[in-house]
């Protein structure tokens, strides 16, 4: 039984660090907003908008 | 011209992320607007900080509205060398920029932003020092941390629940129980900090908060359970400790959810600029308002704002008193007349000497009045926080009444233990979580319908409003521009295509009503086009000598008309053809509201126009009913003090800046506005235009659902009392506080939640379903 002392205090460890982790990404500001970063994701990594790439010359009459 | 600076910098893929992703333009400014942005003392205010390398500033741009402004805005730095970083917050519409201050000035970051469709909202309250961002950061972690602990501590509780015999395994009972303790620690002094302060604060100021019953509560559920975890004579009752601070910090978290992107105390600074033209020795010089100085001589350009009461120096001049008065007319001023603040200019540049401080002049003096000063808590107390005094002496009075009899009937040991129960039991968790989340839901419901509220407290006072104080222009009718033409005299095609030529040409408001009733212009150019401010404009078109103006323009022109209070007449050929009036052009569903509220309320109109319209208006309120023109924004502040002396609770439906006083002092000052994030002063909430006509029904609504916070209120005061008997009889087990605790929060929020929602589908059925408002 007393396997069970050792076990508890090792989930207790388990769970603390994602407390641990939940503290971080809220002073990281990832609470702050959360609107904006879901539309950020979807840019291409050399910051044009995903999707249609763009070839040279024009686009079409906007 | 977007389209070009874009292009130039291959950024077109701008164009390909969304169909139409439209700005619309408005006349952008002369470079010259933003030379204030070149004085240091200006541009120190604004930075929020600075180094050799750096700068960062944060602009609030309202026209930010699509997810391809974001990525334009996020990628300024492609725009402008020099511009390092920029990180948008799209709801809160700021843009947080990092730029290197040798490279690009801020005056050139700023007609950056401005010349592609950004224009930051730079007004004088810019400058004032920011109060630091209401840091949530702490919150959260408090939040956090409870759940944590909530969650295994109950694990831990789990032997007690399953009833393992404590007397064969004494240690894992002790182990449990310190672990418990161990993991309450936080809970009690980190995560529960704020009640404790809380209640002190109340405490200290004689005034029972619904904080000091529950700061009870964890001190008897804290104290009692770490006597009993230390001695070893019990579990303890960390799980209903560790639960309900959870339950409540998540009540308080649901209730602080506002609406991040409006502003809802905003005052004249918010309106009136940053800087003027301050003329020195024969020198035009920017400077910010706050340095103006009564005698100092200043230059005010076409569709800039009187910062202050002047004199003017120039010959004439016409302003727009509109957002002030509400008089829907330009107004004329000769040389040597006082112009109050907060006019702006129509036509060229004019040279005034200011007789008066910005902030003691006419309009801003309106700010000094004790309505501003007084803490905005001011009236009626949170429903809940008045519940607590009586809850306090009622649950106390109990206890002690419960330890009394154990003392004489048992032992203290009992009397003590019965006391702690009564306080645990009764700690008014279910109660305190009521109303906040009934009310935010209701909050949030009603900002479904864009009628976004400041907070839950304004729901509460909606519902208790015996009289509806009506501003007029821009509140029960739509704001300038959109008046009905009413027209005497028939016009033929012909003659239309000529009025509607000739008023193109001016840019006065009522020439571009005219211009949009007359319809298509005629194909001819006008020549020799005249425009004398205040009176009329002629020209010669095809032939025909038309001119439009008011009867002394039409009397000049030889031609002599019924002087009649604000009409326009057009001659063509020295002969009369037509008078204008322009009426305001009332809300659709306006008349079919105010026949709905009168039935309920008492209703008054107050309005700082001329009372040309008494007629009609008269017909539409009830009879009797208070109808007050051309009134000073002091006299509307006064007329709701008045009505509250006499015990009246007062809702102002405002929109100006001539409200403000009225809007700060009445019970709930509703602000109108056909866009939210557009300038509209302090408020307790924001009415979208199109939504004033189901007015009635959100106050409906606002009163039902405090209806369903009495419901909750028994709900919960139910629970208490079958809490209480178990206490007060010594039989309180922790696995009973343990179900009761969370069950009484569970079920009364539920109730709450399910029945705005209800309500809430209700009330948006029943705007729906309205007949279609029709235009007058």
């Amino acid at each position: 039984m007393s396997a069970i002392f050792v076990l508890i205090i090792i989930s207790l460890i388990v769970a603390g660090g994602f407390l641990a982790l939940f503290l971080w990404a809220v002073r990281n500001g990832q609470y702050e907003d959360n609107y904006t970063p879901a539309v950020r994701m979807l840019w291409d990594d050399d910051g044009s908008p995903s999707g249609k790439r763009q070839t040279t010359g024009k686009p079409d009459e906007h | 011209m977007v389209y070009e600076v874009l292009q130039s910098h291959e950024m077109c893929t701008y164009y390909d992320l969304e169909a139409n992703p439209g700005i619309q333009l408005k006349s952008p400014k002369p470079d010259q607007a933003f030379s204030f942005l070149d004085q240091p003392e200006i541009v120190d205010r604004l930075l929020a900080y600075r180094d050799e390398k750096n700068a960062r500033v944060t602009f609030f741009l309202p026209q930010m509205h699509c997810a391809s402004c974001i990525w334009l805005l996020e990628n300024l730095y492609r725009l402008k060398p020099g511009i390092r970083r920029s990180r948008v917050e799209f709801l809160k519409k700021e843009i947080d920029l990092t730029f290197a201050p040798q490279e690009v000035s801020l005056r050139e970051v700023v007609q950056l932003l401005a010349s592609i469709g950004y224009e930051p909202d730079l007004h004088l309250d810019a400058l004032r020092q920011k109060p630091a961002r209401h840091n949530s950061t702490a919150f959260y972690f408090r939040l956090g941390v409870a759940g944590f602990c909530f969650g295994n501590i109950m694990l831990m509780s789990f032997p007690e629940y399953l009833g393992l015999d404590p007397e064969s395994e004494p240690e894992f009972r002790r182990f449990f129980g310190y672990l418990n303790l161990l993991l309450a620690l936080p809970v009690f002094f980190y995560s529960a900090s704020g009640f404790f302060q809380s209640a002190w604060t109340g405490l200290k100021r004689r005034y029972l908060n619904i904080d000091v019953p529950i700061a009870l509560g964890i001190l008897a559920l804290f104290g009692r359970s770490a006597y009993e975890i230390l001695t070893d004579t019990g579990a303890g009752y960390m799980d209903s400790l560790a639960a309900l601070i959870f339950f409540l910090l998540s009540g308080r978290w649901f209730q602080n959810r506002t609406y991040d992107s409006l502003n809802f105390d905003r005052d004249y600074t918010a309106y009136f600029p940053i800087s003027a033209t301050r003329m020195h020795e024969g020198q035009e010089e920017s400077v910010t308002i706050t340095q103006l100085h009564p005698g100092d001589t200043i230059l005010v350009r076409n569709q800039e704002l009187i910062p202050a009461d002047a004199v003017l120096l120039s010959g004439s001049a016409q302003v727009d008193y509109s957002f002030v008065t509400g008089e829907a007319e330009l107004v004329s001023r000769r040389k040597g007349d006082l112009l109050y603040a907060g006019g702006r200019l129509a036509g060229s540049a004019v040279e005034m000497t200011l007789v008066k401080a910005v902030s003691q002049s006419y309009l801003t003096q309106l700010w000094n009045h004790d309505s501003f000063q007084q803490a905005p808590d001011r009236g009626i107390a949170a429903f809940t926080d008045r519940l607590g005094r009586r809850f306090t002496i009622a649950v106390m009075s109990i206890a002690l009444l419960a330890a009394g009899y154990w003392l004489w009937a048992d032992s203290a040991a009992t009397a003590v233990h019965v006391f702690t129960s009564v306080l645990i039991v009764a700690c008014p968790c279910a109660l305190a979580l009521n109303a906040p989340i009934t009310l935010g839901n209701a909050l949030r419901i009603l900002g479904r319908s864009q009628f976004y509220l400041k907070n839950t407290q304004v729901v509460e006072r909606l519902a208790e409003i015996t009289r509806i104080v009506f501003d007029k222009t821009g509140t029960i009718t739509h704001k300038r521009g959109r008046e009905a033409v009413q027209v005497e005299g028939q016009l033929s095609a012909e003659e239309r295509g000529l009025l509607s030529l000739l008023v193109r040409q001016s840019g006065h408001p009522v020439s571009r009503t005219l211009a949009a009733w007359a319809g298509p212009a005629a194909e001819q150019m006008p020549e020799g086009y005249r425009e004398i401010p205040g009176q009329g404009i002629s020209a010669r078109i095809g032939g025909h000598a038309v001119a439009l103006g008011n009867a002394a323009f039409a009397a000049g022109q030889g031609c002599q008309v019924a002087d009649v209070q604000g009409s326009t007449y057009l001659l063509i050929d020295g002969q009369c053809r037509a008078a204008f009036r322009m009426d305001a052009q009332y809300r659709p569903g306006l008349q079919e509201l105010l026949q709905r509220l009168r039935q309920r309320y008492r209703l008054s109109l107050i309005s700082g126009d001329h009372d040309r319209e008494r007629g009609t208006l008269a017909g539409w309120f009830p009879e009797g009913a208070d109808l007050h023109f051309e009134q000073s924004p002091h006299d509307k502040l006064a007329y709701v003090e008045a009505l509250q002396r006499n015990g009246e609770v007062v809702l102002m439906a405002g929109d100006g800046l001539n409200d403000a006083g009225a809007l700060q002092m009445s019970d709930a000052g509703i602000a109108v506005t056909e866009d939210a994030d557009a300038f509209s002063p302090a408020c307790d909430g924001i009415l979208h235009g199109s939504r004033l006509s189901q007015l009635d029904r959100l106050l409906q609504f606002s009163r039902d659902s405090m209806r369903m916070v009495r419901m909750g209120l028994l709900i919960s005061l139910g629970y208490n009392v079958v809490g209480l008997t178990i206490a007060v009889q010594a039989q309180l087990s922790p696995v009973v506080a343990a179900i009761l605790m969370p069950l009484s929060s569970v079920s009364v929020v539920g109730f709450g939640l399910l029945t705005t929602w209800v309500l809430g589908r209700k009330m948006e059925a029943a705007q729906s379903a309205a007949p279609s408002a029709t235009y007058k």
